[in-house]
């Protein structure tokens, strides 16, 4: 599949973010290879709206999320967060366009300063922006703490091992809310943590987002969980886009064939639910030499010669649902292109 | 399975974790140290003999004059008092020690810690100038050096911290290189930390650890390497070093037969301040150890 | 063999633990990682332990398998396997036991291999050291090994090093180290967290199809309540090192007795609730297992709490049918607990979010 094609992308005004043609490769040391994270996808995040990317591990989908953020700089493309190109922008001023796009990260304790206190840490991004007076700042870190649901007191005098992972990450929630973000980009935020905690968690940043505003990229690889905080998923594999829809049509209707892998992998905690035999085999190919045409022909159980020779674009198959896929599960085949030579 | 052999027990919870202690061990050298370091600066108003007088005394016959009330450490051939000139060997000995890594640290240090955290072309070149540095042995370098230069406190002082630069510089690059790919550092430039304060703030509180173990050690090196040089006579000039006294002390198997006292004290001293240097050098390694895995 | 003995056999436990209890000497005091656990597994059958972090269930089943650290350990209760007493074995005795009758894979596979060794060297080395066999013989076992666990290009990768292998191969290598001596029990600590869903499920199927090859009992020990759902026989449920709940697979989600179950199946998002679905938490951290709460451990998280569960320890009881035991004064189902649940759906209270901790 491939994810060079926009037919997903809306016009409307409320577009926060629009990512175009993003492509990052990271060459690896002087071997003249390099490694293709990401291949040319596009997407777009309305105000307000939850955006899950799911993926299993070399899709890129966390390089797509640090590429958001320049961090670091994609290889081509252009990111688009309210009106501005953030590729095109300085150092001085991606700097600054940063305040308002936030990251959380997987690992909640290594995110955080070993060496620092809880409360230094999440007051850092006021310090450096100098946002109020020293008292005005503790005032809004304290606040911000107790609505995560950290003790502002232990947190002034602890270091970050000293609490526990799900802490941390509220911890990490805290600090990226305090310059009042428009944007979080969540990376991975909870596969790091056992399941109870992962519930808090995930209700928490729903919690958030409301009050706060927010519009949320969410990136993870358990689809579960996706499916519950997103509004809108983009499925990824090997660095393209396969299918975008909306939660529930993903769901109820995968059209890309590994939509449904990915879907009938997935343990059901029911016992009365058979075990799905899993219908694809081996692992993905390596990102260094991706397959020609649909990088998932490979181990697709439909796969064609077309597939093994052309690269399918997007396209709706219903209404808002978007699939990159020459014999979706649903929809009919794709139409054949016409090649100008 | 981390280090933790009870991968079920939470290693972190409401009361804090005992610390684990620094030990007696770790004290009795810090307190040994915190001695030398007051009589390294403190020597000259002391009420101590003069170490340059002559204390002939004829009631005793020839010096050198074993240990006694009078001289606890006895004196030399020229019946100059041994403990005075012990102490006032501390001066330099210690003096150049710590001018020397401080030196190294200053300098190997903040290079590490660029090259470690830009990479890139900085590190490469930084890390060839490291090994052509590390590629002299280094006590030739040291003997050829000095015997170049007019020796003084400062000068010795620069020639040991030219040859620290490199070990120093590579520890701080590792250690740097350790931090800076961590979240956190990348959490930081996402909130818009500059270069310099990601360096000040994020990574230097961490790097300082392993550093600051590694600054024991290397002064005991220092002072060690300073002994050598003193005990060739190519340190300071015209100074009373703990080398300089032990060559005194050992210039013929006859003065060590008859007199071991005036090698042995100088050697005692040195002994003790450079296996307190590594001895609290290794604990505080070992306490920040504790705490990076329990992370 | 007798054919009443052949019987007998099938019907005692393969393995089992009688009140094992497993503390580790800690600057704070005691952890009682695990405290008091009985489970039997018979031959063929699979028993899934599950629980978070601090439940106790590695130490469980390091304390089976006998892997635990020399150092700071106290041990009570027994371990018996096909009948006989494990638990006080030195390593040395046990090593005749490990690889050949017993033999385990665990949650990363890069650092349970030797990272400088030929992956079909380590196979090969198990081989010929509990069965005796030659080199050659070895290899081609080895292959054929490789094979059974599905590795592309068995002869090529027999030569390869751990890194040079994915995750994924990685964990079909530990599986074949495990299988070589057809061993009689697996032990399986978290064998796919580390791994993405897909791969996960190609060796859940391979541990799976290797069970019923070879009738090999399996403990299962993981966080992930949906991969015991669809690969265990029985269920035991540990929370701060005891075992709160224990049932059969279908039996534990139909027929749930103990909050904390309850609550840990509520709190998993499931993919057949819409989007938003409010996850139902456990509000609070797992108890201290230095100084555990009097009274049952889970009651200070508990929505269902009452005076008598902070003062006095549940026992374990028996539910409906005899295999199905759990420890709770007001479990599922009971008025006190129904009288409850009355009051928090009225306040709304019964989805919490987290708390302050």
């Amino acid at each position: 599949m491939a994810g060079t094609g926009k037919a997903h992308l809306r016009n409307t005004d409320d577009v926060l973010l629009r990512v175009e043609d993003l492509v990052v490769e990271f060459p690896i040391g002087r071997t003249g290879l390099k490694v293709n994270a990401v291949s040319g996808i596009s997407f777009d995040v309305l105000k307000g709206e939850t955006l899950g990317i799911v993926g299993e591990s070399g899709c890129g989908k966390s390089t797509t999320g640090r590429a958001i953020m320049q961090l670091p700089s994609p290889t081509s493309g252009s990111i688009v967060f309210n009106g501005t190109d953030l590729t095109t922008l300085s150092g001085e001023a991606m700097r600054e366009a940063r305040t308002k796009i936030q990251m959380i990260f997987q690992d909640p304790i290594s995110s955080l300063n070993p060496r620092r206190n809880v409360r230094d840490i999440v007051l850092e991004p006021l310090s450096i922006w100098n946002r109020g007076t020293k008292a005005e700042q503790l005032a809004t870190v304290d606040k911000i703490l107790e609505h995560v649901g950290i003790d502002p007191e232990r947190a002034a005098e602890s270091k970050p091992h000293q609490f526990s992972g799900g802490q941390c990450q509220r911890i990490s929630i805290a600090r990226s809310l305090v310059l009042n973000p428009q944007m979080i980009i969540c990376d991975e935020p909870v596969s790091a943590l056992d399941v109870s905690v992962q519930a808090q968690v995930v209700n928490l940043l729903e919690d958030l987002k409301k009050e706060f505003g927010l519009t949320l990229v969410f990136i993870a690889h358990d689809l579960a969980v996706v499916k519950n905080i997103s509004d809108r998923i983009a499925v990824m594999y090997l660095g393209k886009i396969c299918e975008v829809s909306g939660s529930e049509d993903l769901y109820r209707n995968p059209a890309h064939p590994y939509t449904d892998v990915l879907l009938s992998a997935i343990p059901v905690p029911d016992p009365t639910v058979a075990v799905k035999k899993i219908s694809v085999e081996g692992e993905p190919p390596s990102p260094v030499s991706p397959p020609a045409g649909c990088r998932f022909n490979t181990r697709c159980p439909n796969a064609s010669d077309r597939c093994r020779s052309e690269e399918p674009t997007l396209r709706e198959i219903e209404p808002s649902h978007f699939v990159a896929c020459h014999h979706p599960l649903f929809g009919g085949d794709a139409p054949v292109t016409v090649r100008s030579n | 399975m981390s280090t933790n052999p009870n991968p079920a027990t939470p290693t972190n919870s409401d009361e804090t974790i005992v610390k684990k202690k620094l030990g007696v061990g770790f004290w009795l050298c810090v307190a040994w140290l915190g001695l030398m370091a007051f009589i390294a600066l403190f020597t000259p108003l002391l009420p101590l003999k003069s170490p340059t007088q002559n204390f002939l005394d004829t009631t005793n016959g020839r010096p050198p004059y074993s240990p006694s009330w009078k001289h606890w450490f006895g004196t030399d051939k020229d019946a100059r008092d041994v403990f005075a000139r012990t102490l006032h060997g501390a001066r330099i000995s210690l003096a150049v020690g710590f001018a020397a890594i401080s030196a190294g640290f200053l300098v190997g240090g903040t290079v590490g810690l660029i090259s470690g955290y830009f990479k890139g072309w900085i590190d490469r070149v930084s890390s060839f100038v490291f090994i052509v540095l590390l590629s002299f042995p280094s006590l030739v370098l040291a003997i050829l050096l000095t015997s170049l230069i007019e020796r003084s406190l400062l000068t010795i002082s620069l020639v040991l911290g030219l040859l620290s630069i490199a070990p120093v510089g590579r520890l701080a690059r590792a250690a740097t290189l350790q931090f800076a790919d961590r979240e956190f550092v990348l959490a930081a430039r996402q909130i818009g930390a500059t270069n310099r304060r990601i360096i000040i703030k994020e990574i230097l509180p961490n790097v300082a650890i392993p550093m600051s173990s590694l600054a024991l050690l290397g002064m005991a090196v220092a002072v060690v390497a300073e002994g050598g040089l003193s005990f060739l006579g190519l340190s300071v000039e015209k100074g009373i070093t703990w080398g300089g006294l032990i060559q005194l002390g050992s210039e013929s198997s006859k003065t060590l037969e008859e007199a071991p006292w005036i090698a042995f004290f100088p050697i005692l001293m040195l002994f003790l301040t450079v296996l307190s240097l590594n001895f609290a050098g290794d604990r505080v390694r070992n306490y920040f150890d504790v705490k990076e895995t329990t992370l | 063999m007798n054919p009443l003995d052949i019987v007998r056999s099938e019907a005692e436990p393969l393995v089992e633990t009688v009140e094992i209890k497993t503390h580790f000497k800690t600057p704070r005091g005691i952890a009682r990682a695990v405290d008091g656990v009985s489970i039997q597994i018979r031959r063929g059958q699979s028993l899934g332990v599950v629980g978070e972090s601090g439940s106790g269930k590695t130490v469980l089943s390091r304390s089976i398998m006998g892997l635990l650290p020399r150092n700071g350990v106290i041990r009570e209760g027994s371990v018996r396997y096909q009948g006989q007493e494990i638990g006080n074995r030195t390593p040395k005795e046990m090593r005749s036991v490990w690889g050949r009758e017993m033999a385990m894979i665990f949650q990363d596979p890069m650092t349970s291999l030797n990272p400088v060794m030929k992956v079909g060297k380590q196979i090969t080395e198990s081989l010929r050291l509990h069965l005796g066999m030659s080199a050659s013989e070895a290899m081609t076992i080895a292959e054929k090994l490789f094979r059974d666990v599905r590795i592309p290009e068995p002869t090529r990768r027999l030569n390869q090093y751990p890194h040079e292998l994915s995750g994924g191969m990685r964990q079909r290598v530990m599986i074949a180290i495990a299988m070589a001596c057809g061993p009689n029990m697996l032990f399986a600590d978290e064998p796919t967290t580390a791994l993405d869903v897909t791969v996960q499920a190609q060796i859940l199927e391979l541990i799976s199809e290797q069970k019923r090859d070879r009738n090999m009992s399996l403990l299962l020990v993981t966080h992930n309540l949906g991969v015991v759902a669809g690969y265990t026989d029985e269920i035991a449920v540990m929370y701060g090192g005891k075992v709160v709940e224990k049932a059969p697979t279908k039996t534990l989600f139909a027929d749930t007795k103990m909050p904390y179950t309850e609550a840990l199946l509520r709190s998993i998002p499931r993919l057949d609730q819409p989007s938003h679905s409010r996850l139902a938490t456990i509000p609070g951290r797992p108890p201290d297992i230095v100084h555990p709460p009097k009274g049952c451990r889970f009651a200070p998280r508990c929505a269902y709490v009452r005076d008598l569960c902070l003062n006095e320890e549940p026992e374990l009881q028996q539910a409906s049918t005899p295999d199905h035991t759990f420890r709770c004064f007001y479990p599922v189902g009971s008025p006190e607990y129904l009288e409850r649940k009355v009051e928090l759906t009225r306040k709304g209270e019964l989805v919490s979010t987290g708390d302050l901790s």
